[in-house]
């Protein structure tokens, strides 16, 4: 390159640079201009605001949103709380503050540490809860002192309240201050008082409950007093969550259920879950306005486990209930057909082992409608033996046992449905009598009641319905409440006619194991299925002297189970019942699931017959 | 690149220390002065001790100190010879922190280096720099008018603002192209390629901006306009303010001022140093500050115009402008003058990586400065 190119290329350099310099101190000297405006022409008017005035950024806290029921009953809602509360930038000493509050009123130690840490922790601009649910002779108390109180305020925040208490406690969950650290996303989550879900629909749905913050500007003086109102932006209110239970079904289904039972009833048609019971229950308001150390001790020592929802995370084997998504895998796999029969002479042996027959005199010969319907245990060893635990399990799964559900109750256990790689991913082998004792429903399984319903209501109708609560966010409709809106099992309706037949045949043929329990005259027919599982093994000799589990303490008595759905020609209600320790499903789940589904169709029923007549 | 080998036509054989003489020690003494301002207003920050910020401030100037005059007798040539691999390597580092990021399941932006944690992103923009300085020496001015010759220096620019744009880091990556186009334009493109690139930005970004997940968007929402969340950003700008203007002509005094004391100021230590001082020395403090860093500015505008290799012209000027860029931003961002947040004062704030790479990068502006009569080779065209 030549040195007259080298020249032109620095005399463009030269004067780009130049260009750049000049823009770039321009624009240094436009920052003098604006500190100038800042500091020198607006500095009076600065100084006021930062000596005498201060800018206080206020968040207006969202009326969290209501729970409603199936019809539109408060089942979660809010009641007015007066509080006192203290914001640090206006109070010229917090402690002196503190200490003639609590002259006023007494402060433990824990309250003071706490309310000490939250001033730390918290933009001094933020009011921090010192005391809530005041009572009016507290608040007269403190308007009296306000003049020796500065920064204490007293306003009026909202408790979360449940009316239905105990009855829906499982459902609805309880609310209660956020933990440490959970503050950082959400600003709302740093006002004094300020409560999120912490189980069930509210942990579920606590953002949509929760809305979003509001603000206001204000301008205040050094007492705290608002001198003027500056900028105001208006937060969301939280939106109303309106879940499918009835509350007065609820209640009318609790009432029956004593402590140790469950009962799940579903909506077989959309899996809406209409009710949900557990015995015993706790109160959630009791949550509201803080848990006392010993009241939570008595909760989580019992041994009844008051605060665990038995529908969702109490774990039991299916026993004979299990027995339909036996018959159905052994038809999908085409190793028995529909009228095929087998032999039950009581007992069926493999090797040296001897399994039983719940009958000892055997069944006879029996066919799968037959099988279900005496809940024959011979025919499923035999079932269970020709089509292998893998295939069962597959099709346990598609009926939802041991898989997620998709209800929106935080926690709720998926259970289990062992295969063989399961067992041996433990380092067991799985042999043959494993599956036999598979085959009817006892061994490993981990089943909810809430799966038990979820089975039912997709052999009652052929589909993969998923049991939830939502029905209306916010007035909005969700997805999911027909039929048409969940897909089908992919069983051929001929096997799936078969087994309902049977279980029909369970309550209201001759010889059916649930025959005592058929529903009342003019309500319809229901079909079932009853199970009674060991909570022990039954010894040889036991066995020989003529084993009778009523003479067992209670605790090592067998579980009851019965699920059902109803009515038999078109399905609506889907029921599971488990009572703990009941002895057998026919004798104790069966009448319970009976007395429910009765008070489901007459209540249900009632309630469509009154809205056509409006 | 190829660079011709000839020796310089001065001795180099008088060794370093004529060299280290040679330095511009009043450029030394006036980085001196600025840090010194920084230890001020970091002990007022830290409630009239050194601890936990000026101390520790003192200790990284004195280390950044002795990096930048280890660089500074570095030669230029070789500086050059490495531009391209310091920008691989800057790439590599800021695409570790993405990939380091992502498996830690979080925005990742430093490396951990024990003493002290580095910003690539911050360093990326030194290396970039010199990059493109090396890239465009080649370059004669007709070669600079053809678009092609312009691709490769864009991609250049724009694979580490991408890498950073998804740490997500918006203002730094803003800054890296802005300091892109700073190169660009010193290097002689034509201003109607600006006007062009400028159009299809401004075509591509509602595009992009439409792509973008609604949490991103929010982001970019509060950058551009923090007074929309008036209990993050928007009420440290307010209060800011506030800091200022009550700061008054002569200022409040030395540790009397009572916005940043009383901890209505946030972030006193870092974005809002300025602020700290300009509370407490009024206007006069501010506009002496200001001058200061102005200063810092000019010497690496005079390097760049006293400099007979374009690569040096370049570097310096692009250093410059760096420099230049961090000071605007931050004290147009406290002063409520442009809606943005992040960007630190550097050699006054609190923290070590801003200080160290601006520190690094004046030690190669003292190279450009000590090899101004090299001969780097000419352009090709």
């Amino acid at each position: 390159m030549s040195r007259r190119e080298e020249e032109r290329r620095r005399s463009v350099f030269t004067r780009r640079a130049l260009v750049l310099g000049g823009m770039q101190f321009a624009a240094l000297g436009l920052l003098g201009a604006r500190l100038h405006h800042l500091q020198v022409r607006e500095g009076p008017r600065y100084a006021t605001l930062s000596d005498e005035n201060r800018l206080s950024v206020r968040l207006l806290a969202p009326p969290r949103g209501r729970i409603l029921d199936r019809e539109g009953r408060v089942v979660a809602g809010n009641d007015l709380n007066w509080r006192a509360v203290l914001t640090a930038e206006q109070a010229v000493d917090v402690q002196a503050t503190l200490e003639t509050f609590s002259r006023i009123i007494p402060l433990s130690d824990a309250e003071r540490s706490r309310i000490e840490r939250d001033i730390r922790r918290r933009r001094r601009f933020v009011p921090v809860l010192v005391r809530e649910f005041l009572t009016w002779e507290e608040m007269a108390a403190i308007e009296l002192n306000a003049p020796d109180l500065p920064g204490i305020s007293v306003d009026v925040g909202s408790a979360r309240v449940f009316p239905e208490a105990e009855h829906l406690a499982h459902i609805v969950g309880y609310v209660a201050p956020p933990a440490e650290g959970e503050t950082e996303n959400d600003p709302l989550l740093m006002l004094p008082g300020i409560r999120v879900g912490r189980a069930g629909i509210e942990r579920h749905h606590d953002r949509v409950l929760r809305g979003r913050a509001g603000t206001v500007q204000l301008e205040v003086n050094v007492v705290g007093r608002v001198i003027r109102e500056m900028n105001r932006q208006e937060g969301v209110p939280g939106a109303d969550v309106q879940i499918s239970v009835d509350a007065e079904f609820q209640r009318m289904v609790r009432a029956k259920c004593e402590i140790g039972t469950s009962a799940v009833v579903l909506d077989a048609r959309n899996g809406e879950v209409l009710a949900m019971a557990t015995q015993p229950s706790f109160d959630p308001n009791i949550f509201s306005s803080g848990v006392s150390a010993e009241q939570w001790r008595e909760w989580t020592r019992s041994r009844a486990t008051p605060l665990i929802n038995k529908v969702t995370n109490g774990l039991y084997a299916p026993g004979s209930t299990f027995k339909m998504v036996v018959a159905l895998a052994a038809f999908e796999a085409r190793v028995a057909t529909h009228g095929e029969t087998v032999f039950c002479p009581g007992h069926m042996d493999l090797g040296d082992t001897r399994f039983h027959c719940h009958n000892r005199h055997g069944h006879g010969w029996v066919d799968a409608r037959a099988a279900i319907k005496v809940s024959c245990d011979v025919y499923f060893y035999e079932m269970a033996r020709r089509v292998g635990m893998d295939r069962i399990a597959a099709m346990a799964r598609r009926f939802g046992l041991g898989v997620p559900l998709e209800i929106e109750l935080p926690g709720t256990r998926a259970g289990l449905v062992p295969t063989r790689a399961w067992r041996q991913a433990r380092g067991h082998a799985w042999n043959l009598g494993d599956t036999l004792v598979h085959g009817i429903g006892q061994g490993f399984y981990q089943i909810t009641p809430l799966a038990l319903a979820t089975m039912t209501a997709r052999i009652a109708t052929g589909r993969a319905v998923q049991p939830h609560l939502t029905r209306a966010i916010g007035g909005q409709p969700v997805q999911g409440t027909r039929a048409e809106d969940w897909p089908s099992l992919g069983i051929p309706e001929r096997d799936l006619r078969l087994v309902r037949d049977a279980m029909w045949a369970v309550v209201n043929e001759q010889g059916g194991t649930a025959r005592a329990s058929r529903l009342p005259a003019g309500l319809g027919q229901m079909a079932g299925k009853t199970g009674t599982t060991q909570v022990r093994r039954i010894s040889r000799e036991q066995r020989e002297r003529g084993f009778n589990a009523a003479t067992l303490p209670r605790e090592f008595r067998p579980h009851a189970l019965f699920v059902a759905y109803a009515p038999h020609d078109s399905p609506r209600f889907a029921i599971a019942v488990v009572v703990e320790h009941g002895l057998s499903g026919s004798a104790a789940a069966a009448p319970l699931a009976r007395d429910i589904l009765a008070d489901a169709i007459r209540h249900f029923g009632g309630q469509r017959l009154a809205e056509a007549a409006r | 690149m190829r660079f011709e080998r000839r020796l310089l036509a001065r001795d180099r054989g008088s060794g370093l220390l004529r060299k280290f003489w040679a330095l511009p020690w009043s450029f030394v003494l006036l980085l001196g002065l600025v840090a010194a301002v920084g230890y001020v207003a970091l002990y007022s920050a830290g409630g009239g001790s050194p601890e936990p910020y000026a101390a520790r401030h003192a200790v990284r100037f004195g280390f950044g100190l002795v990096l930048m005059l280890s660089v500074a007798m570095v030669d230029i040539r070789l500086i050059a010879r490495l531009a391209w691999l310091g920008y691989a390597a800057g790439i590599g580092l800021l695409a570790s922190v993405l990939a380091a990021g992502q498996m830690g399941g979080g925005a990742q932006r430093w490396i951990d280096l024990g003493v002290m944690q580095l910003q690539p992103s911050e360093l990326m923009k030194i290396l970039l720099v010199i990059a493109l300085a090396a890239w465009f020496h080649r370059a004669s001015h007709e070669r600079v008018g053809n678009p092609l010759f312009l691709v490769p220096p864009l991609l250049a620019v724009l694979l580490p603002a991408v890498l950073i744009l998804r740490q997500p880091n918006l203002g730094t990556a803003l800054i890296l192209v802005a300091l892109g186009g700073i190169m660009f334009f010193a290097a002689g493109v034509r201003l109607w390629k600006f006007a062009l690139v400028a159009a299809a930005a401004a075509v591509a970004a509602p595009i992009a901006y439409d792509n973008l997940h609604a949490y991103q968007r929010a982001r970019i929402t509060t950058f551009l306009d923090p007074e929309s969340d008036p209990l993050g950003a928007g009420y440290n700008i307010i209060q800011s303010k506030i800091a200022l203007g009550s700061g008054g002509i002569w200022g409040k005094g030395f540790l009397q001022g009572t916005q940043g004391h009383l901890n209505f100021l946030p972030e006193k230590q870092t974005d809002f140093i300025f602020t700290m001082w300009a509370e407490e020395f009024g206007f006069v403090g501010a506009i002496s500050l200001l001058t200061l860093l102005a200063g810092v500015i000019l010497f690496g505008f005079l390097v760049a115009l006293r400099c007979r290799h374009q690569f040096g012209r370049l570097v310096a000027i692009g250093i410059a402008s760096n420099f230049f860029l961090y000071v605007f931003v931050n004290v147009a961002m406290v002063t409520g003058t442009i809606p943005v947040g992040g960007v630190p004062l550097p050699m006054i704030s609190h923290g070590g990586s801003a200080m160290l790479t601006v520190m690094l990068g004046f030690g190669v502006l003292l190279s450009v400065h000590l090899n101004r009569d090299a001969d780097l080779g000419a352009a090709r065209d």
